[in-house]
């Protein structure tokens, strides 16, 4: 009886192993089928450009993806707003202190301008007034981020084409400017952030209106910031100075937004060039609720903000 | 059995690919996440035939390809996870692989698919970071793939063992 059992016992372990032995191999054939569909993938994305034949295939699986990326972000949501409720008293005082603080220093700074640099504020927020009639904000919210082992900043957001969004929009939040749209779905829409090291956008300096290009660094951390390059390579960007967006009404980031604040100016000898650090507005490891600036009377099948403020 | 098990593998990654992109971003250190995808994989490659695993390999690296908010150059995900699923199918598992051979092949799994798709990057000329931020990616996602491999791979490895039908009748 014991003998018959440990005879099946091995009969069936050799079974086993043969099974594993034929299972554990994996078959180069299929292995270098899958490996050359991958590479005419990348070719056939690389060598398409904007006109990829891949860019359907985007749109039929942002199609499916984009309701349940945003439908699971807002069941997430409530949760992410739990380390909130921590916050001490203490922690509320010393940002209100802080708050003061910052108030009183910009009040400082507001009132020993010249009176120039007053009157040159008021013309500059009259035209840009006057340039932002032309727009209206379509509300949208972050439903999705893309992870940075993908090396490229992007974000979905829950407004797509049936909300009269379209590629090369400027996208902005209430700190400044966040990115454009690069591709709608009908519910969704990818938006490429200016931190991304393939997004350029050409700023204009606060103070002494010089142009430059502001490009990304592919990272998220305020400090690490962007880049500016000033197309003068003479004029030396100041500190502290503003940046704001130059842009073209048709064109894909509308100007007058502003981008962020220059915390460090290098000037290297051998380019002969000044490159400027600037720190962004907007705080991209935290983005929740942008805005999409669209043309005036784009019709929507949700609320729009119209120039005016009204709501439409 | 086959159509089951594709179904379940199918939904696997798609919770996998939108919890990587919703949820943790929440909890991201530096913007980096789980690759939850790639554990989907592995998982499989471990219980499973290899020419499923490497099929749900490319599967799950052209959704990663695809699915917003991605926009990197298509195929490059796809080609790292194939080369997962064929490096994790040659582990040899005569015996059902241990814990700790489990969280090796993990975190070799991870290393070697952001390694690949940060190096086609190079290739193709995809926009990317400097090598200093590439080094720092690779590692944090190694860290982040091994904390996550107790939760994650033994429910996957045995959802996909009991869907296996030689394995079933063991």
């Amino acid at each position: 009886m014991g003998l018959r059992g440990s005879a099946e016992g091995r009969e069936r372990r050799w079974h086993s192993l043969d099974h594993l032995e034929a299972r554990n191999r994996p078959p180069r054939s299929l292995f270098v089928a899958l490996l050359l569909a991958s590479a005419t993938l990348v070719t056939l994305d690389v060598s398409g450009g904007d006109a990829s034949p891949v860019e359907p295939a985007r749109r039929v699986v942002g199609e499916v993806f984009g309701p349940v990326e945003s439908a699971t972000a807002l069941a997430v949501r409530p949760f992410t707003a739990v380390p909130d409720w921590f916050r001490s008293k203490g922690d509320l005082a010393d940002s209100v202190r802080e708050l003061e603080a910052e108030n009183a220093s910009l009040r400082e700074q507001v009132q020993t301008a010249g009176v120039d640099r007053n009157r040159l504020e008021q013309y500059d927020g009259l035209t840009a007034a006057a340039q932002d009639l032309g727009h209206a904000l379509v509300p949208a919210r972050v439903v999705a981020f893309g992870p940075r082992q993908a090396q490229s900043l992007t974000v979905t957001i829950d407004a797509g084409s049936s909300s009269g969004l379209r590629p090369d929009l400027t996208v902005v939040n209430d700190r400044g400017l966040v990115g454009r749209v690069l591709r709608v779905t009908s519910t969704t829409a990818t938006v490429l952030l200016v931190v991304d090291p393939e997004s350029t956008v050409g700023g204009r300096v606060g103070s002494s209106m010089e142009l430059g290009f502001v490009s990304g660094n592919g990272s998220l951390t305020a400090e690490d910031g962007l880049d500016l390059r000033l197309v003068d390579d003479t004029v030396v960007p100041a500190r502290d100075d503003t940046v704001v967006t130059w842009g073209s009404q048709d064109g894909p980031y509308v100007p007058g937004v502003p981008i962020g604040r220059i915390t460090e100016v290098y000037s290297s000898l051998r380019e002969a060039s000044q490159r400027a650090v600037v720190e962004p507005f907007v705080d991209f490891s935290a983005l929740d609720l942008v805005g999409v600036l669209v043309p005036s009377g784009t019709t929507s099948d949700r609320a729009v903000i119209e120039a005016d403020g009204s709501l439409r | 059995m086959s159509a089951v098990r594709w179904l379940v593998a199918l939904a696997a990654i798609t919770v996998a690919l939108v919890l990587q992109v919703t949820l943790f971003p929440h909890v991201a250190w530096h913007g980096i996440v789980p690759n939850i995808c790639l554990l989907v994989v592995v998982a499989a490659a471990l219980t499973v035939e290899a020419p499923f695993a490497l099929v749900l390999g490319f599967t799950a690296g052209v959704v990663l390809d695809l699915a917003p908010p991605a926009d990197h150059v298509a195929g490059r995900w796809a080609l790292a996870l194939t080369v997962v699923a064929f490096l994790a199918a040659r582990v040899r598992q005569d015996v059902k692989p241990t814990a700790l051979a489990v969280v090796g092949t993990v975190a070799a799994a991870s290393f070697v698919a952001t390694s690949i798709f940060a190096i086609t990057g190079l290739l193709v000329r995809d926009p990317s970071m400097s090598v200093g931020g590439m080094v720092e990616v690779v590692l944090v996602a190694v860290v982040w793939d091994v904390l996550l491999t107790p939760f994650v791979l033994p429910p996957l490895m045995k959802v996909f063992s009991r869907l296996n039908p030689r394995w079933a009748a063991d």
